[in-house]
């Protein structure tokens, strides 16, 4: 039994040429043992997918070493691919004119699956995935959720060591995406069947799934440990919850005034509300939060003290939430 | 070794049963794609009659029709099909599976073959008992020799261009487009290339299909044997052996070029 079932040792990916590079993974190093569910959570354009590409051989890395299964990605890519499977949210491989039964099929024979073996297999795994009844149904008329459910399926019919999850639960409503969570949870830790790799970055997905958590943000890994470890290193720093009746105002000053360690801010249309989540280095820097929003005349709808949850550990290492940090590298 | 070559021979099956299935489940596809060749030979044919042509090239029309049938498969439905596995994500799949990626192409080509050979049946068919075809074959397998050796010559043909497709989006669409009326004109289609201008039959000489469709005509039309047919025979031998091997070093060229620039999985580009 492998110690690290996956090792990355100073990855670095650069995207563009000479003089628009983009430095995509700035030295990223991580391990992951075997029979782990570990989650990279960051915004979107942290670098998580182009971790995943390189551990799933669809990409090189441009310096730094990648293992999996004691595997290099690079030197063996066909005996990593032996080993692994990917599952992508908010895509659906697979031919729509064909039903889903019919796709899984095509699927396991990538695999080289005798097709009695991989019929019984499609059976159990749209049981499993509560999506029997649309076993014969064409793909191009499955709902979004009934599309995931098979993208998994595909992903478990040869019985992967390494299975990468990007993003699995992506548009998904919250029902479906709790049921594929769970399968994934007993697929893993109950059966024992393999190791995970998921890149998320919704906090409470993480947080419920993962044994270990990396954060990643600009390509480089900020932080990793147990979701739990994470959070208790949070203990000491206040955190509030603010809500602000508007969503137009610019709420920038509150990063920079004194005390507060760190600022992110969710703006509702439907509701018109904008709840900032401020982290601090003592209690009365919330006054001074409340004293300043005033000044401001924007009305404060509530206040509440929260305990620290993934998010606040973003926000502990960056200094502002999701959101923003995508806001910015969209910019 | 041997598993491994059973695991691409399962592949390529696999491959060639979703063509198959997907490509004549819908009936209105079949009808479209037999009926509006018979109309285009047919404008051929009326056109031949109307100048008092001789009687063979209305044969020569309806080979040419039946032929390019399969010309259109190898461009869009073989060569381009890459494209549109990387935009439906099905491309990831199959770079991820321990796989060779000749033998996805392979089924392809099976797939499209069986498709394309349906198709092209009725075409023929149509073509015979509309136009009353003066076909004289004395040596059919001489005749099946030229047809399954110009088959072979078209889809390693479509699978070079598939490894374009591999790494580039639009522009490889635009290089296909731009294939499509240049080889029917070239190939002959529905003329004989004896009655273009040297420099044009020098161009054409690089188009299997042009000695494919020479060689059927002449053994199934004009009634010739292996003797008259030969030099076609070694032409397409000389094209499967060059375009063959071809195809899997530029897939693989292609393939580490797409990992080195990050752009194996970039869609919509």
């Amino acid at each position: 039994m492998l110690e690290n079932f996956v090792e990355t040792r100073d990855l670095v990916r650069t995207f563009g040429k000479k003089n628009d590079v983009v430095k995509a993974l700035d030295g990223v190093s991580i391990s992951i043992r075997e029979g782990e569910i570990f989650g990279l959570l960051g915004p979107n354009g942290a670098g998580k997918t182009t971790i995943i590409k390189i551990l799933t051989t669809l990409l090189l890395p441009t310096s730094g070493e990648a293992y999996v299964g004691g595997f290099s990605v690079v030197k063996e890519a066909n005996k990593v691919r032996n080993i692994i499977n990917l599952v992508s949210g908010g895509e659906t491989p697979g031919y729509g004119i064909l039903t889903v039964s019919e796709n899984l099929w095509f699927f396991s024979q990538l695999y080289g699956l005798p097709s009695s073996v991989a019929k019984e297999k499609i059976k159990r795994l749209t049981v499993d995935l509560d999506f029997k009844k649309y076993a014969t149904t064409r793909m191009a008329k499955l709902s979004t959720g009934f599309k995931q459910r098979m993208s998994l399926a595909r992903g478990l019919l040869n019985d992967p060591k390494m299975l990468f999850l990007d993003e699995p639960t992506l548009g998904l409503d919250v029902l479906t995406a709790k049921r594929l969570r769970t399968y994934v949870i007993d697929w893993a830790k109950r059966e024992k069947k393999g190791t995970v790799l998921l890149t998320t970055h919704y906090m409470a997905e993480a947080d419920e799934m993962c044994d270990r958590v990396a954060i990643i943000n600009n390509g480089k890994i900020l932080a990793c440990d147990s979701p739990t470890a994470l959070k208790e290193n949070l203990k000491a720093t206040p955190i509030a919850k603010i809500d602000v009746s508007s969503i137009q105002a610019d709420f920038s000053f509150i990063q920079k005034m004194r005390g507060v360690v760190g600022c992110s801010e969710t703006r509702s249309i439907q509701t018109g509300v904008t709840s900032l989540k401020v982290m601090a280095q003592n209690e009365k820097v919330f006054s001074d939060i409340m004293s300043k929003l005033n000044e401001e005349k924007l009305k404060v709808l509530s206040i509440n003290e929260t305990e620290p949850t993934l998010e606040d550990v973003y926000i502990r290492l960056v200094g502002k939430g999701f959101e923003q940090a995508e806001e910015k590298a969209n910019a | 070794m041997l598993d491994n070559l059973v695991l691409n021979l399962r592949v390529a099956y696999a491959r060639l049963w979703v063509r198959v299935k997907g490509g004549n489940r819908e009936p209105e596809w079949l009808v479209a794609e037999m009926f509006i060749p018979v109309l285009t030979l047919s404008a051929y044919v009326f056109m031949y009659r109307m100048l008092h042509a001789p009687p063979e090239f209305t044969g020569f029309v309806v080979i040419g029709g039946t032929m390019i049938a399969f010309w259109v498969n190898v461009l869009w439905n073989m060569s381009a099909q890459f494209y549109w596995e990387k935009e439906t994500g099905n491309l990831e799949i199959y770079l991820v599976a321990p796989i060779s990626r000749m033998a996805i192409l392979l089924g392809m080509a099976l797939g499209g073959f069986v498709n394309t050979t349906l198709r092209a049946v009725a075409i023929l068919a149509a073509g015979i008992l509309i136009f009353q075809v003066p076909f004289s074959l004395s040596e059919p397998v001489t005749a099946l020799l030229m047809f399954f050796l110009t088959i072979v010559a078209l889809y390693a043909l479509g699978m070079l261009f598939a490894s374009l497709f591999l790494l580039y989006g639009r522009e490889a669409w635009h290089t296909a487009n731009l294939f499509q009326e240049p080889v029917y004109f070239l190939s002959g289609s529905y003329f004989p290339t004896s009655s273009l201008p040297f420099f044009l039959q020098l161009l054409a000489s690089f188009i299997p299909l042009t000695f494919g469709l020479d060689g059927i005509r002449q053994v199934v039309i004009l009634n010739k044997g292996i003797a008259d047919v030969w030099l076609n025979v070694l032409v397409l031998v000389v094209f499967i052996f060059v375009l063959l091997p071809l195809s899997k070093v530029a897939l693989n060229y292609m393939e580490n070029l797409g990992k080195k620039e990050g752009r194996l999985t970039l869609r919509w580009q």
